[in-house]
Formats: C-alpha cells, sequence, structure tokens
C-alpha cells in the first residue's frame, strides 16, 4: 500500500525540528510553548520528544504516566484534551519508576529513535514539533534518517546568550548544514531577568547573543524570551502558561515566535 | 500497551560480560545483539589496563555528572580546577569528555589553543604550571566546527584522552561529562574501572524538571558503583544587584536539591547562587574566583571545594588503611 511506505506521517503537514548543540537552554520549555501558542492559533500539534535519557516533556504538559496503547497503524499517542489538539509522544512513558536510569549506548537509542519516528500513528497534524537531546550525534542522526522519507520542514535553534552556549550553537548550525536541514531560525532564550521587586533588568546570561549568532549565520532571529520565574512555574507545575499570563512580555514573545514560525511554514 | 518485549529489552540488559549476553529474552530486537551472542563483546579492551597503568600517577579522579544539560557542569569543574590549582603546590588537570559541545577551552581561556603531539604523548593545553586542560575542543580547526560522532567513535576519544595525553604527576583530574547517561559516561566508568575514582560530583538546579534527570544519573552512579562524593545545587536563587531581593528564578517546587539529598541519603555540598558575573567570567575566560572573590557565590564555592577536597583526603587515608 502506497500510504505505509510515509507511514504515519502521512498526514502531518509540517515537521520542525527543535535543535541545541547546548544542553538546558529551554529546547523542551520552547517546544512545549511553542506548541501550547500554536494549538491557541486552531492548529492541531505533535510533540516527538526524543531526548531518551532525560525525557521532560510530560511534566511540562501535566500528562503524568499514563499507559501508552497500540492500534493496528502503530502506537497511539497520548492526548492533552478531549478534542485532541496537542498529542504527545515520549520516552518518559515508557518507563515503569520515574528515577530509573536509561543508560544505553547509541546504536540502542538509534533503534528506539527508529520505532518511534515511523511507528506512533499521529492522524492529522498541521506541525509535529520533534524535541532533540542536546549534541550532535546518535539521536540526532537517527531522527533525520528515519525522516528522509518525509519531508522536514526544518529546524529551530534555541541558544541562550552567553558565549558558552552559543559557541556550541554554532556547531548545531553546521550539523544542520551538513545534514541539509534548513535553519528556521534561532531563539534566545533565558534572556533578561526582570526584577519582580523594583523592575531592574539584570541580564543573568548575558544578552543579544542570540540575535548575533543569527547575524553572524545569516540566518533568521525569531526573537528573544526573557528569564521568567512565572514561566519556569508554570513548566514545573505542567500549567499553560500561555492561558494563566496573557498580559505578560513572556507571552508576547512567545506568541510572536510562533506566528512567525506558521508564517515561515506557510509560506513554502 | 507497550509491547512486553520492549519494556523488557530497557530494563533488562544482562551486560555484555554476563554468560546470557546475547541470549537473553531482553536481547531479542537488541541491535547488538549478534555482537554480545559473539562473545566478541565480553573480552575486556586492553586499554582498561594501559589507562590503569597510565593514571596511576594521579592521586584523585573526581567525575562532575548531572542527568540534565545547562545546570553548570562546565562553569563547576572549571572553578573547582581554579580552586584546586590555586594552592602551587598541587597540580591539577581538568579533561572535557563534552564531545559534542565542548565548553572547556572557553571557559579557561583556551579558546584557538591547539594540542601537542609530544613523545610521550599528546600534550594537554597549560593555564598555569600546575593547571593542565584537555578538550575535543584543542583538536578543531574552527569554531563552527560539529563533531557529528556516533557512539563508538566518542568512546574510541575518550580513551585516547584518559591513555594518550601524557597527563604527567597528578594531585587531581577533573573530568568534565555531557548531560546524560550513556555512551561517553559508561565509557569514562569503564575506561577507568582499573583505578581508583574517588566520586562524583552530582549538579542541578533547583526545579524539578531537573532534579528528575539527576534521579536517573544518581541511580546510573549507584548501577555502576561509582560512588558519589555529593550534590551541587547551582542556579540557586538571585539577589537583584539593585534592591537585593531574592527571586527564585528557578523556583525549587519540589523542594529542590536539599529534599532530594534527604531523600536519598546524600550529601548536598552547598547552593551557589545565580550571578551574572559567573556567566561573564565564563564567557571570557577568567575564574570567577579571582575576578569576584568576596561574592556570595564565590564563597559557596570555595566552602563546596573545602568539602570536595576533604572527602578526598579521607577516602585515600580509607584506601591505604583497607590495603
Amino acid at each position: 500500500m502506497e500510504q505505509n511506505s510515509d507511514g504515519s506521517l502521512s498526514q502531518v503537514q509540517h515537521v520542525v525540528l527543535v535543535l541545541s548543540g547546548k544542553g538546558g537552554v529551554g529546547k523542551s520549555t520552547i517546544t512545549t510553548e511553542l506548541a501550547l501558542a500554536l494549538r491557541h492559533a486552531g492548529k492541531k500539534v505533535g510533540i516527538l520528544d526524543v531526548d531518551l535519557c532525560g525525557p521532560s516533556i510530560p511534566r511540562m504538559l501535566s500528562m503524568g504516566r499514563p499507559d501508552v496503547h497500540q492500534c493496528d497503524s502503530g502506537w497511539v499517542p497520548v492526548y492533552t484534551d478531549a478534542q485532541k489538539s496537542l498529542a504527545l509522544m515520549s520516552i518518559g512513558f515508557l518507563l515503569e519508576d520515574p528515577d530509573e536510569a536509561v543508560v544505553w549506548r547509541g546504536p540502542k537509542k538509534t533503534a528506539l529513535i527508529g520505532q518511534f519516528v515511523s511507528d506512533v500513528a499521529w492522524g492529522e497534524l498541521d506541525v509535529l514539533l520533534v524535541d532533540t537531546p542536546p549534541g550532535t550525534s546518535d539521536e540526532h542522526l537517527a531522527v533525520l534518517e528515519n525522516l528522509k522519507k518525509h519531508r522536514v520542514d526544518g529546524a529551530i535553534l534555541v541558544t541562550t546568550p552567553q558565549a558558552v552556549s552559543t559557541g556550541d550553537v554554532r556547531r548545531e548550525i553546521t550539523f544542520c548544514k551538513k545534514t541539509g536541514v534548513r535553519i528556521l531560525g534561532i531563539i534566545e532564550n533565558m534572556s533578561g531577568f526582570v526584577c519582580p521587586h523594583c523592575s531592574e533588568c539584570s541580564n543573568i546570561f548575558s544578552k543579544g547573543g542570540g540575535e548575533e549568532l543569527a547575524k553572524l549565520t545569516g540566518s533568521v532571529f525569531l526573537g528573544s524570551v526573557p528569564l521568567d520565574p512565572l514561566l519556569s512555574a508554570s513548566i514545573e507545575e505542567g500549567k499553560d502558561f500561555l492561558q494563566s499570563f496573557p498580559d505578560s512580555a513572556t507571552f508576547s514573545a512567545i506568541s510572536s515566535i510562533s506566528q512567525t514560525l506558521l508564517n515561515s511554514l506557510q509560506s513554502d | 500497551m507497550w509491547d512486553h518485549d520492549l519494556v523488557t529489552w530497557i530494563y533488562d540488559c544482562p551486560g555484555t560480560q554476563s554468560e546470557q549476553a546475547g541470549k537473553s529474552a531482553s536481547c531479542q530486537g537488541c541491535p547488538n545483539q549478534k555482537l554480545c551472542a559473539s562473545g566478541a563483546a565480553s573480552a575486556p579492551d586492553p586499554a582498561i589496563a594501559e589507562i590503569g597503568a597510565k593514571l596511576s600517577t594521579v592521586q584523585h579522579k573526581i567525575l562532575v555528572l548531572s542527568g540534565k544539560g545547562g545546570v553548570g557542569k562546565s562553569t563547576f569543574s572549571a572553578h573547582l580546577a581554579h580552586a584546586l590549582a590555586s594552592d602551587s603546590t598541587k597540580e591539577v588537570a581538568l579533561l572535557d569528555v563534552d564531545i559534542c559541545g565542548p565548553s572547556i577551552p572557553r571557559i579557561m581561556g583556551l579558546e584557538g589553543e591547539q594540542v601537542h603531539q609530544s613523545g610521550s604523548g599528546w600534550s594537554p593545553v597549560y593555564v598555569d604550571d600546575n593547571l593542565a586542560v584537555m578538550s575535543i575542543g584543542f583538536l578543531l580547526s574552527s569554531p563552527d566546527d560539529a563533531v557529528i560522532w556516533r557512539g563508538p567513535k566518542k568512546n574510541g576519544m575518550i580513551k585516547q584522552f584518559l591513555r594518550d595525553v601524557d597527563w604527567g604527576e597528578l594531585d587531581f583530574l577533573i573530568v568534565d561529562t555531557p548531560p546524560g547517561t550513556s555512551d561517553e559516561h559508561l565509557s569514562v566508568v569503564q575506561y577507568l574501572s582499573s583505578t581508583h575514582v574517588d566520586g562524583a560530583v552530582i549538579i542541578t538546579t533547583p526545579q524539578e524538571v531537573s532534579l528528575q534527570d539527576v534521579r536517573k544519573e544518581i541511580r546510573f552512579c549507584r548501577k555502576v558503583k561509582l560512588p558519589i562524593i555529593g550534590v551541587v545545587e547551582n542556579m540557586s536563587g538571585f539577589v537583584c544587584p539593585k534592591c537585593k531581593n531574592t527571586s527564585q528564578i528557578f523556583p525549587p517546587t519540589s523542594g529542590g536539591a536539599e529534599q532530594m539529598c534527604a531523600d536519598l541519603n546524600l550529601p548536598l555540598l552547598g547552593k551557589v547562587p545565580l550571578d551574572p558575573r559567573i556567566a561573564r567570567s565564563c564567557d571570557e575566560g577568567r575564574s570567577f574566583l579571582a575576578e569576584v572573590p568576596d561574592s556570595p557565590a564565590a564563597q559557596a564555592y570555595q566552602r563546596i571545594v573545602q568539602s570536595i577536597r576533604d572527602f578526598c583526603s579521607n577516602s585515600m587515608m580509607e584506601e591505604r588503611s583497607t590495603t
């Protein structure tokens, strides 16, 4: 059957990777917030979490540890809502004990990612976001190899402002060029902290590194997201930040990034 | 439901050295099954003994680990190295085994440095007479170079770092690792298995999103019988330089490292607050401890380093009394 060659991604309009050479810059936070923003814009969204050693998305979406079911066309993703507008697949759902370490070398990770990419029955989606672990290694190559048959629209790169982080993201840009992945743009996360007591802005992790990197590499700068304790708290508790704080500066930053992303996906 | 086989496969790998390697139920479907079943994987790598001999002149070995990325492993490793080397009678080396994201060259102010080959191996790059550094960053020709390597190649590099670098006589070797519990971590632990490793320092930030990954790393340490020196909570609160009020930017919603240490019976070595001057010092390749020694963060660092020194001298005494 023709449909099977493209497998479970046949009804997925756009595939976007979220990458960063650096760990802890907010890939999973940005993935989660973009997914929520796209859903608020009326889109059907999926998230595939391929961070095998540190899956964060289930907690960020307050999904607990549901059982994953199988159907004829593969594994059924877990939905956050009755309307099935946000679907998630993560290795976090597989672990019986959440503290268990997944101590795997590359080939085993590659094998599981192969199954994840090809065997999840996503159904109809406007956008599938793929959240990745830091680095340029097994997981990243496995995702790309398994997505070969399907069109990948491109990658969003997340960085924090300091040079120690943008330095690693430069390497990720080279990875994208070598593997032929289009860069949709760069997001600067944890950009400036406004003291809730006196409104003084402190650039805890410096400022402007993401924008500079975009200029240096000729990439689109999608915007900066401030360091916001309300965002960290929402992520911790698995609450929808965009619903809770629609008047915040962080909210407008995230919505504008998601709108820019949507425009660039639809203009192709 | 998930395939039962898949779950077995995740949890019950018998290990390459086991009689059951490649033959147990959990080996079905594993890409390494043939290799394990052939017995080829069970022979110990001769490099392990060579590394044991090479590092017999190193008194203390400390690993810096965290399941989570971006919590400050490299920042901590670099400052631990600086602090230990501030005693000019101690020889200190810092090895960066983060192959895909080497940050140590920049943090130590050594960007653009190259490794030299000498008769006795690769020479590390020296920050001071008594502070040597090795990183894959010194082997790359441009800051844009990506190291797109799968596991086996990364493992080969780590083997070379431990076996072929001319470390000389050392008091302390600090090994900075990438996030996760995968190839790099297994390799470091395996390659160091014929030498005495003092233990691991675990770095976390206060939020549960970070702690949930760090608990996995602790489980990893216990699985591979790596002693844990203690836990450091980094990015622990921020004092506004203008109004002096503290904000919990990364809130400890589940009690932070303190609660985790109490639950898992581990020592909490200390908490380091967020300070914009730390990120700036790292970007500029200078020691924050030397730049702003009176800051609360620098003082927290010094207390943590002292606990690690004490741990190491106790661990040496125990080692001597048992032999």
